[in-house]
């Protein structure tokens, strides 16, 4: 009954309003906010004053900027320099925290980490930093073997339908793209349902996907029920012979409860005769930070995910949170997204997902 | 596992509090649960490694002052050194004398800049300006298509042009210059920073409308990254501000400060839920307070006040104060407080609420039902919900398809609610010797005797936050 609660205190907020106004207690950019008598009449001299104020800005902001660029560049390269040519000695460890905090590792996950690299570099009597470093990168992968076999036959035999969930912005419909093209190209028949029936031309942008990567579309209109798409993507795989459905999903935020509890109902409609849900891709953007966790844990409590899709490792991010992801909560990367082309799209590899966390070591 | 910032640094800072005097170890201590908390927050690592340093140096110097506890000092400093991080003042736009003022939208694939645009032209809109959306976002699949659909919801005209972003850009001036345009939104494709083609192009967009203002939008779920992005988006394009999305979500949005302490510009517009409407001014001494635990009670009084019609409002609040108040006004309240946006984000907003409340899941549906129950009521049940019998009872609860027994809560609740507010009244008003001390003694047994619900009124709402961190009394709501 939150609104109940909401209510008194709105009222007071309210009715607060006015004394707070009256007896200037408010801070003072209160009434800062653009009023209207200012946009109506633009006064000449804003320009003025506002070019100004700008190049000011600008030549210290430049200034600033260049020593702050170099600043942050230069963090990872030379903190592993530090960490090669250097010795064991207590500051090593700060350093290796500060290397995987800066690729989102995450504070929880580092500590652990780093606990268990000192007890292993004891135990081995390692003296030298880059055979810490090495240690460290092969403990990390020892960390990442997992099962990442993906499935693209039911095993009681109804129409393999694959499920991509995910925040708003993560790449999901584009993900839906290359796995259609990766399966069209092995030879499947393919059919995308854009479940995504929320976002403004959603559905279109999985349109073009389909042309471009030869698979079918089923579609509903927008603001239609998603279940309902999805279930007639898989009455439809059914009835045409189609190997794999590719469903799509609107992007939500993972503390929404009622569209939580859509897609749980998303989840279960599909899993219905014909269809079969084989895998549940939660897909997750490099540049997430600590969030991620908090993502993966939700979606995998509300629709049970199997695995992640890691997209936009091509930029400079270096989604370290995924390690987070696995080692907490025992979700297995499958695959990861790396440029916008159709065949941007690789199975996950733990060897090359650390050596890339360290950057050029 | 993870708490939220807020909640973090409320348990450091009344740690602190109880104590009469710091000393060296108790700071060491603060900090190093602050710099975990802005860790976890995914402020970027040199941003916490500064803000810590200059805390503890100014909690270890000399400036501390006579009238504060040493505890009451660390929260000052805190505030004080968040709220520089984060910009001081709210980002103010002008308009150029020379209209279109030209705004170019920049940032990395999904930050959500082409909602933005929209969001951005409905709230120029709001402002009384004509602004023209610009498509320039020709790589992505059915970009045009998705700025299309948002731009006719708020009526907005879009200008685009196949041949190319630059020519889209380029046309779009033209475009708005022609049909009397004053503001001109440019949504731009999503580009990684490492992608120099693409950055090129962002560039060249630039030189072709000489934007009045360049905003880069950054996820607030955004890890350390963040400074990366920025950066070099500001050495390419030279940003005047950002634009921070997904706010609405759970994630503590460090970037925000990462990125307005690494290239120095503020945070202009926040954008707090998947409505059109959900998005506003940013007002960086608000996320300070919030990051402190005091709740972002400003940002929620001018919600309240662009919704709430202010006569209807100030009635309703003069029935709930005489106790006069009707469930017809409670159902007007239900549906304007649900305008201000998602409950949950609202709630979120509220200091003082206890963290039990704000982790519980809001579910917009038992609104719904609360509405339905209401709704299903003849006018007089509605005025006097004491004429309702077990008969009345059970035929509302048909005509709302819920259950008597969620009827009898409602009213009840509804009862209680309304007595509270009574003796709130009492409370609130300029005479707060004699009569509140009754009146307290009265409110205090019925806060006790009223049981799983007490989420109602939490204690503390009898305390009104104070904004003013030098008239802080420290019992920060929310403890």
């Amino acid at each position: 009954m939150v609104a109940l609660a909401l209510l008194p205190w709105a009222h007071r907020a309210w009715s607060e309003r006015d004394g707070r106004v009256t007896t200037k207690k408010t801070p003072p950019n209160h009434d800062e906010g653009l009023s209207c008598s200012d946009l109506e009449k633009p006064k000449p001299s804003d320009d003025t004053q506002r070019s100004e104020t700008q190049d000011q800005q600008s030549e210290s902001g430049t200034e600033l900027l260049r020593t702050r660029i170099s600043k942050a560049r230069d963090l990872v390269s030379n903190r592993l320099k530090d960490i090669r040519g250097g010795s064991v000695d207590p500051q090593i460890w700060e350093k290796i925290e500060e290397l995987l905090i800066l690729a989102d590792v995450g504070v929880h996950t580092t500590m652990e980490t780093v606990t268990r690299l000192r007890a292993a570099v004891e135990d081995q009597s390692l003296s030298e930093g880059g055979m810490v470093l090495d240690q460290l990168k092969s403990q990390m992968v020892t960390e990442l073997s997992r099962d990442r076999a993906l499935q693209t036959v039911a095993p009681k035999g109804g129409v393999p339908i694959w499920l991509f969930v995910g925040v708003n912005g993560v790449g999901k419909t584009t993900s839906i793209g290359k796995v259609a093209r990766r399966y069209t190209d092995e030879g499947l028949k393919v059919l995308l349902a854009a479940g995504d029936t929320f976002r403004a031309a959603a559905a279109e942008q999985l349109e073009q996907w389909a042309l471009a990567s030869d698979a079918e579309l089923v579609r509903g209109s927008e603001g239609a029920d998603p279940s309902s798409v999805i279930y007639d993507a898989s009455e439809a795989a059914s009835a045409r012979g189609v190997d794999l459905v590719l469903a799509d999903t609107a992007g939500r935020l993972h503390n929404k409860v009622n569209l939580m509890e859509e897609l749980a109902k998303v989840r279960r409609v599909a899993d219905r005769e014909p269809g079969e849900v084989c895998e549940v891709l939660l897909v997750i953007d490099a540049t997430t930070g600590q969030n991620g966790l908090s993502q993966a844990r939700e979606f995998a409590h509300a629709v049970n995910v199997t695995g992640v899709v890691l997209t936009k490792l091509d930029g400079s991010a270096k989604g370290g949170i995924v390690f987070a992801i696995e080692k907490e909560l025992g979700l297995p990367v499958k695959l990861v997204g790396l440029g916008e082309g159709d065949r941007d799209l690789v199975d996950f590899d733990p060897d090359l997902f650390v050596e890339a966390l360290f950057g050029n070591d | 596992m993870f708490q939220s910032l807020t909640d973090r640094f409320d348990g450091i800072l009344n740690r602190l509090r109880g104590k009469g005097r710091l000393t060296e170890n108790d700071i060491s201590e603060a900090t190093r649960e602050i710099r975990l908390a802005l860790l976890e927050a995914d402020v970027h690592f040199s941003v916490v490694q500064g803000f810590i340093e200059r805390t503890r140096e100014r909690c270890l110097g000399a400036d501390v002052s006579e009238s504060l506890t040493p505890g009451q000092q660390v929260v000052k400093i805190v505030n004080e050194e968040l709220t520089t991080i984060l910009g001081g003042e709210s980002f103010q736009v002008t308009y150029s004398s020379k209209p279109p003022t030209v705004v170019l939208m920049a940032g990395l694939q999904g930050s959500g800049k082409t909602t933005s645009s929209a969001k951005l032209a409905r709230w120029f809109k709001s402002q009384g300006r004509n602004p023209l959306l610009v498509a320039a976002d020709l790589q992505r699949p059915a970009a045009v298509d998705q700025l299309q659909t948002l731009a006719q919801q708020i009526e907005v005209p879009v200008f685009t042009a196949p041949e190319g972003a630059i020519e889209a850009a380029r046309g779009g001036l033209v475009e708005a210059r022609q049909t009397g345009r004053d503001v001109l939104i440019v949504d731009t494709a999503g580009r990684l920073t490492v992608d120099d083609a693409l950055m090129n192009e962002i560039a060249g967009i630039s030189d072709a409308v000489e934007p009045d203002y360049t905003f880069l939008v950054v996820d607030a779920m955004t890890g350390q990254d963040a400074v990366n992005t920025a950066e070099v988006f500001h050495a390419t394009l030279e940003l005047d501000a950002v634009i921070l999305t997904k706010l609405d979500g759970d994630a503590r949005g460090g970037a925000a400060l990462s990125v307005k302490e690494v290239v120095g510009r503020p945070v202009a517009f926040a954008s707090t839920g998947e409505k059109l409407q959900d998005f506003d001014q940013f007002h960086p001494e608000r996320m300070a307070e919030r990051i402190l635990g005091m709740g972002d009670v400003l940002t929620l009084i001018e919600k309240a006040e662009e919704v709430f019609e202010q006569e209807a409002a100030e009635a309703a609040t003069q029935r709930l104060l005489e106790g006069t108040f009707t469930l017809n006004d409670f159902v007007e309240q239900l549906r304007q407080v649900r305008q201000m946006g998602d409950l949950s984000s609202i709630v979120s907003m509220m200091p003082g609420v206890p963290k039990e409340v704000k982790d519980a899941d809001v579910d917009e549906r038992e609104i719904d039902r609360v509405e339905a129950i209401v709704l299903s009521m003849t006018p007089e049940e509605r005025i006097n919900p004491d004429v309702v019998d077990g008969s009345r009872r059970a035929r509302i609860a048909k005509g709302s398809g819920t259950t008597p027994n969620q009827v009898s809560n409602l009213l009840k609740q509804f009862k209680e609610m309304r007595k509270a507010m009574k003796g709130l009244a009492g409370l609130g008003s300029k005479s707060k010797g004699r009569k509140s001390k009754t009146k307290k003694g009265k409110k205090g047994k019925k806060n006790s005797a009223r049981g799983g619900n007490s989420r109602i009124q939490p204690k503390e709402t009898t305390a009104i936050p104070k904004l003013d961190i030098d008239d802080l009394d420290l019992t920060l709501p929310g403890r």
